[in-house]
C-alpha cells in the first residue's frame, strides 16, 4: 500500500522543446467553428453553457428580489410567471442537461478510453450547432416577450390560453433535444467500439460508466419529449383538442408523456455529476473507489429505475390512486442505487489520506447536499406527504438541493479538477477554496429556508405570499446574493489563470487515468502513441510507477 | 475478457481489419418479401371478420410478426452481434414500460376502493 | 497484481500517409475499416432505437384515446380507403425489398445492380408519398382536416369531436412518417450518386447498410400504422 502523498506526485515540467497541443495546433475563428476535435467542441460548449447559466441566474435573481417582500410589488404576476418559466427552461435545457456531458464528457471521454476522438466527430460538431440554434430560439423568446406556462408547459393553458411565445419555446426545446440525443449516441458508440487495447469494461473509470448510463437515458427518454412537444405544437397551431378537456382530450395524458422524459431527465442531470464525484473521490483519497462494481452497476440501475417513477410528479393531477401507489413504491426503489453510491464514496474516504483541494471541497458539499436532496425526494415520493407539500417551496428546495447542491457542485468540482488538463494551467487554489465556501454557505442560506417555508404552506410560482413567510424569504434572497458571488469569482479567476496561472504538468494531482498519461493540454490526437492499458481501475501504485518510468512528455 | 496486447477489444465480433461480411443468399430476401405479402393479406382479411376486442390484438400480433421478419432478415439482425440484439430489444422494452405504466393509470381510473 | 507497463502501441499514430495501405474512405480517428463499419452500424442502431421511442410515444397516446373513444376511432377509420392503404403497404414493403437487394449488391460490388435497386427504392418511396398526398387532398376536400377547417359532421357532436381527434392523430402520425420518407428519399439520392461512382464493395458497404436500416425502420412504422389507422 503506497504512502505517497499528493506532494510526491511527479510534477513533470513541460519539456522545453516546442510542444503542439490542441489549443495551438491551428489558429483562427474558423479552425474553431469548423473543428471536429472533441476537445475544441467541449470548449465551445463551455462558453455557451456558461452564457446560459448567467442568463438563468439573472432570472433567478430577479425572482428573489421580488420575493423580498410579501406583496407582488416589483413585477406583475404575468411577468413573474415569465421569470420562473424562463429560469426553468434556460437552466434545465440550456445549462444542466448539456453542461457536464457536453463540456467534461466531450473533452474527457475519448481520452479516458484511449481513443483519438469520439466515434462521430462531425456529428459532435453538429450537436453544438443544433444546441446553439435551440438556444437562439430561447434568446429570441426572452427578447420578444417570454413565455409564462412554467417549464412544464401544462395543457390546456399552454395550448389554448397562454398569450406568450409557447410555440417558439417548444420549438427551441425540441431542437435542443436533438443535440442531446446526438451526444448520447456518440458516447455510447465510442464506449462500445473505441476502447484502447486492454481497456475492458471493469478497468474503465467510473466516470465512463456514469456517462454511459446517462447516454442510455438520453437516447430513450428524449425522443418521447420530442413527440410530446410535437403534439403540443400541433394542438396550439391547429387549435385542436389533443390534450384539451373541453375538446375531448386528456391533459393528464400530456403530463404522462411529458414526465416520461422529464423524470429521467433529472437523472440525465445528476448521473454526470456522480461521474465527476467518483473521479474526484478516487483522486483526492488516492484510493480505488470502494465497491467499484457496485458503483458501476448502480449507474445502470439508476438509468433503468429512473424510467419507472415519472407519475410521482402527478400524484394530485387526477391519476388513479392505484397507479399512484405503484409509482410511489417504485420511487422508493430508485433511491437505493443513489444511496449505494453515497455509501461507497464515503467508505472510500474512510481512513484515507484525504487532501482538501478545491475539487474535494465541492465533492464534500455534493455528498452532503445531494443526500439531503435525495432524502427529501423520498418524502415527496410518499403519497401522503406529497398531498400536503406538492407545488410548495418544499418541492422547489428539494430539486434545487439536487440540481444546484448536487449537479452544479459536481460541475464546479470537475471544472477545477480537470482545468489543468484542459488548459495547461493551474487555477489559484485559495481563490478556489474561498469560492467553494461561498457557494456552500450561499447555497444553504438560499435553499434551506425554502424547505421550511414550503412545509408551512408557501406555494411555488407565486410572486406574492403571506406576510409570515417574509423572514425566511429575506434569508433566502441574502443567500442568493452570496451564491452569486461564489459563482462569479471562478469565472474571474479561471479566466485569469489562462494567462497567469501556474503551468501544469502532465499529472498535477497524481491521479490514475488515461487523461493523466498525456500532456496538459493534450495533443490534438490525444496521445502521441496509442496507449495499451494493463492496469486495473484506480491502481495507484502501479499507474504512478509506470508514469515515472515511461513518461515522455 | 481481459486482453493483453493487440487490437481486440472484448467483443466477439471484431474481425480485425476488414468489414464483417455476411452475404445472405438472394433467395432469402424474396422469401421474406413473400412472407410479408401473405401477412399483409392476412391482416386485411382478418380485419373484415368481427372478432370484437380480439381484432386489435390479432392485428397487432400480425404486425409484430411482420416487424420481426423485417428486423431479423432485412435488417440482418439475425446475423448481427449480440449488442445489436440488446439495443433492439431494450428499445421495445422501454416502450413497453411507457405503455404498461401509462395504462396502469387509465385502466384503473374508474375502479372503486371498497 | 497485474503487470503494469505503459506500452505504446507502435502501429498507427505517427505513421505518415501512404506508408501503410489505407482504404480511401477510412476516417482517421478509427483504427481500421472494421472498427469504422462496426461503429457506424451501431450508431445507426442507436438512432433507430430512439426513433422507436419517438414514434412509440405517439402510438401510446393513440392507444389511450382508442380505449377512451372506440366508436370515434372506428368512425374515423372508416374515412380511410383501406384498399389504397393496402396497396401503399405493398409498395412500401416492395421498396424494403429493393433496399435490401441494394445492400446485397453493394456487398458484392455490383455497381449497376446496386444503383438500379436504389433507384427503384426511391421510385417506390416516391409513389408511396404521392399516394399519401392524394389521400390527404381527398381528406381536406371532405373537410376532415382538423382545426378550423374541420367541417365534417358525424351523427353526434361527441362523435364529431372524437373523429376530429382521430384525424389529428392520422395526420400527425402519417405526416411524421411521410417526413421520414422524404428525408430518406434525399439520402437515397446521395447514395445513388455514390453507388454509381463505384464507392462500395466488400471492403466498404457500411453506408448502404445503414441507409437500409433507416429505410426498413420507416417501413416497420408503416406496418403498424396501416392496421391501426385503416382497419379499426
Amino acid at each position: 500500500m503506497t504512502t505517497t502523498t499528493i506532494d510526491d506526485a511527479p510534477f513533470i515540467e513541460p519539456s522545453t522543446k516546442a510542444r503542439r497541443n490542441y489549443l495551438n495546433d491551428e489558429y483562427g475563428v474558423l479552425s474553431w467553428l469548423l473543428t471536429k476535435d472533441h476537445k475544441r467542441i467541449a470548449i465551445m460548449y463551455l462558453f455557451s453553457v456558461t452564457l446560459f447559466f448567467v442568463v438563468g441566474g439573472v432570472l433567478a435573481f430577479l425572482m428573489r428580489l421580488e420575493l423580498l417582500t410579501p406583496e407582488g410589488d416589483m413585477f406583475t404576476s404575468d411577468t413573474y410567471n415569465k421569470l420562473f418559466t424562463l429560469h426553468g427552461i434556460v437552466m434545465i435545457f440550456f445549462f444542466l442537461i448539456p453542461a457536464i456531458p457536453a463540456v467534461l464528457g466531450n473533452f474527457l471521454l475519448p481520452i479516458m478510453l484511449g481513443a483519438k476522438d469520439l466515434a462521430f466527430p462531425k456529428l459532435n460538431l453538429l450537436s453544438w450547432y443544433i444546441y446553439m440554434i435551440g438556444g437562439t430560439f430561447g434568446v429570441i423568446v426572452i427578447i420578444t416577450g417570454g413565455v409564462d406556462t412554467g417549464w412544464t408547459f401544462y395543457t390546456p393553458f399552454s395550448t389554448q390560453y397562454s398569450n406568450t411565445k409557447v410555440f417558439l419555446t417548444t420549438m427551441g426545446a425540441f431542437i435542443t433535444g436533438f443535440s442531446s440525443i446526438l451526444t448520447g449516441l456518440n458516447f455510447l458508440v465510442t464506449t462500445h467500439r473505441m476502447r484502447a487495447p486492454g481497456l475492458t469494461w471493469f478497468r474503465l473509470p467510473l466516470f465512463v460508466w456514469s456517462m454511459y448510463a446517462t447516454s442510455i437515458v438520453i437516447m430513450l427518454a428524449t425522443p418521447v419529449l420530442a413527440i410530446t412537444l410535437v403534439l403540443l405544437m400541433v394542438e396550439r397551431v391547429l387549435q385542436v383538442g389533443i390534450f384539451d378537456p373541453a375538446l375531448g382530450g386528456d391533459p393528464v395524458l400530456y403530463q404522462h408523456m411529458f414526465w416520461f422524459y422529464s423524470h429521467p431527465a433529472v437523472y440525465i442531470m445528476i448521473l454526470p455529476g456522480m461521474a465527476v464525484i467518483s473521479e474526484c473521490v478516487a483522486a483526492f483519497t488516492r484510493k480505488k473507489i470502494f465497491g467499484y462494481k457496485f458503483v458501476a452497476f448502480s449507474s445502470l440501475a439508476i438509468a433503468f429505475l429512473g424510467f419507472l417513477v415519472w407519475a410521482h410528479h402527478m400524484f394530485v393531477a387526477g391519476i388513479s390512486v392505484y397507479s399512484a401507489m405503484i409509482f410511489s413504491f417504485l420511487s422508493m426503489l430508485v433511491a437505493v442505487p443513489s444511496a449505494i453510491k453515497v455509501f461507497n464514496w464515503t467508505a472510500t474516504m474512510y481512513k484515507a489520506s484525504v487532501s482538501w483541494q478545491t475539487p474535494m471541497l465541492y465533492v464534500l458539499g455534493f455528498i452532503g447536499l445531494f443526500t439531503i436532496g435525495g432524502v427529501t425526494g423520498l418524502f415527496l415520493g410518499a403519497l401522503g406527504i406529497d398531498v400536503h407539500v406538492h407545488d410548495s417551496y418544499f418541492v422547489v428546495a428539494h430539486f434545487h438541493y439536487i440540481m444546484v447542491g448536487g449537479t452544479i457542485m459536481a460541475y464546479m468540482a470537475g471544472i477545477h479538477y480537470w482545468w489543468p488538463k484542459i488548459t495547461g494551467r493551474m487555477y489559484p487554489e485559495w481563490w478556489g477554496r474561498l469560492s467553494a465556501l461561498l457557494v456552500f454557505v450561499g447555497f444553504n442560506l438560499t435553499f434551506f429556508p425554502q424547505f421550511l417555508v414550503g412545509y408551512v404552506g408557501m406555494p411555488r410560482r407565486y410572486h406574492a405570499y403571506a406576510p409570515e413567510f417574509q423572514v425566511l424569504n429575506v434569508l433566502s434572497t441574502a443567500g442568493a446574493t452570496i451564491l452569486a458571488v461564489g459563482y462569479l469569482l471562478p469565472m474571474l479567476y479561471l479566466g485569469w489563470s489562462l494567462k497567469f496561472g501556474r503551468k501544469a504538468g502532465t499529472n498535477p494531482w497524481g491521479a490514475v487515468g488515461l487523461e493523466w498519461a498525456t500532456t496538459s493540454p493534450p495533443p490534438k490526437e490525444n496521445f502521441h502513441e496509442t496507449p495499451v492499458v494493463t492496469w486495473e481501475a484506480y491502481d495507484y501504485p502501479a499507474f504512478l510507477k509506470a508514469m515515472r518510468e515511461t513518461q515522455h512528455v | 475478457m481481459a486482453q493483453e496486447h493487440g487490437h481486440q477489444p472484448d467483443h466477439e465480433t471484431y474481425h480485425g481489419h476488414a468489414a464483417p461480411h455476411h452475404q445472405a443468399p438472394l433467395t432469402a430476401y424474396f422469401l421474406v418479401f413473400g412472407a410479408l405479402m401473405v401477412l399483409t393479406v392476412l391482416t386485411v382479411w382478418v380485419s373484415r371478420i368481427d372478432l370484437g376486442a380480439l381484432n386489435t390484438a390479432v392485428a397487432m400480433a400480425i404486425a409484430v410478426v411482420k416487424a420481426l421478419v423485417v428486423i431479423l432478415w432485412f435488417m440482418h439482425v439475425i446475423h448481427s452481434p449480440r449488442l445489436t440484439w440488446i439495443v433492439v430489444i431494450s428499445s421495445f422494452l422501454w416502450l413497453a414500460v411507457l405503455f404498461v405504466l401509462t395504462f396502469s393509470d387509465y385502466l384503473t381510473r374508474h375502479w372503486k376502493m371498497s | 497484481m497485474s503487470d503494469v507497463t505503459l506500452h505504446h502501441g507502435a502501429e498507427h499514430a505517427a505513421e505518415p500517409h501512404g506508408h501503410e495501405h489505407h482504404h480511401p474512405f477510412l476516417q482517421h480517428h478509427f483504427e481500421d475499416m472494421g472498427q469504422q463499419h462496426e461503429a457506424s452500424t451501431l450508431g445507426m442502431w442507436f438512432f433507430v432505437a430512439q426513433e422507436i421511442l419517438f414514434f412509440g410515444g405517439i402510438f401510446a397516446a393513440y392507444f389511450v384515446y382508442r380505449e377512451m373513444y372506440p366508436d370515434a376511432w372506428k368512425a374515423g377509420s372508416h374515412h380511410q380507403n383501406w384498399q389504397i392503404g393496402a396497396a401503399n403497404t405493398v409498395v412500401l414493403i416492395g421498396s424494403s425489398l429493393t433496399m435490401a437487394l441494394a445492400v446485397w449488391g453493394a456487398q458484392g460490388a455490383r455497381r449497376k445492380f446496386t444503383t438500379l435497386m436504389l433507384v427503384l427504392t426511391l421510385i417506390l418511396g416516391a409513389v408511396f408519398v404521392g399516394v399519401k398526398g392524394y389521400e390527404y387532398a381527398e381528406h381536406i376536400h371532405e373537410g376532415l382536416f382538423p382545426g378550423a377547417s374541420f367541417t365534417y359532421t358525424e351523427a353526434t357532436p361527441a362523435l364529431t369531436r372524437g373523429v376530429e381527434l382521430f384525424m389529428t392523430f392520422y395526420f400527425t402520425m402519417t405526416g411524421l412518417h411521410a417526413l421520414h420518407m422524404v428525408i430518406g428519399a434525399g439520402l437515397l439520392l446521395y447514395f445513388i450518386r455514390r453507388a454509381w461512382r463505384g464507392d462500395f464493395g466488400p471492403e466498404y458497404y457500411g453506408p448502404i447498410e445503414i441507409m437500409g436500416l433507416y429505410w426498413h425502420f420507416v417501413d416497420i412504422v408503416w406496418i403498424f400504422l396501416f392496421p391501426l389507422l385503416y382497419l379499426v
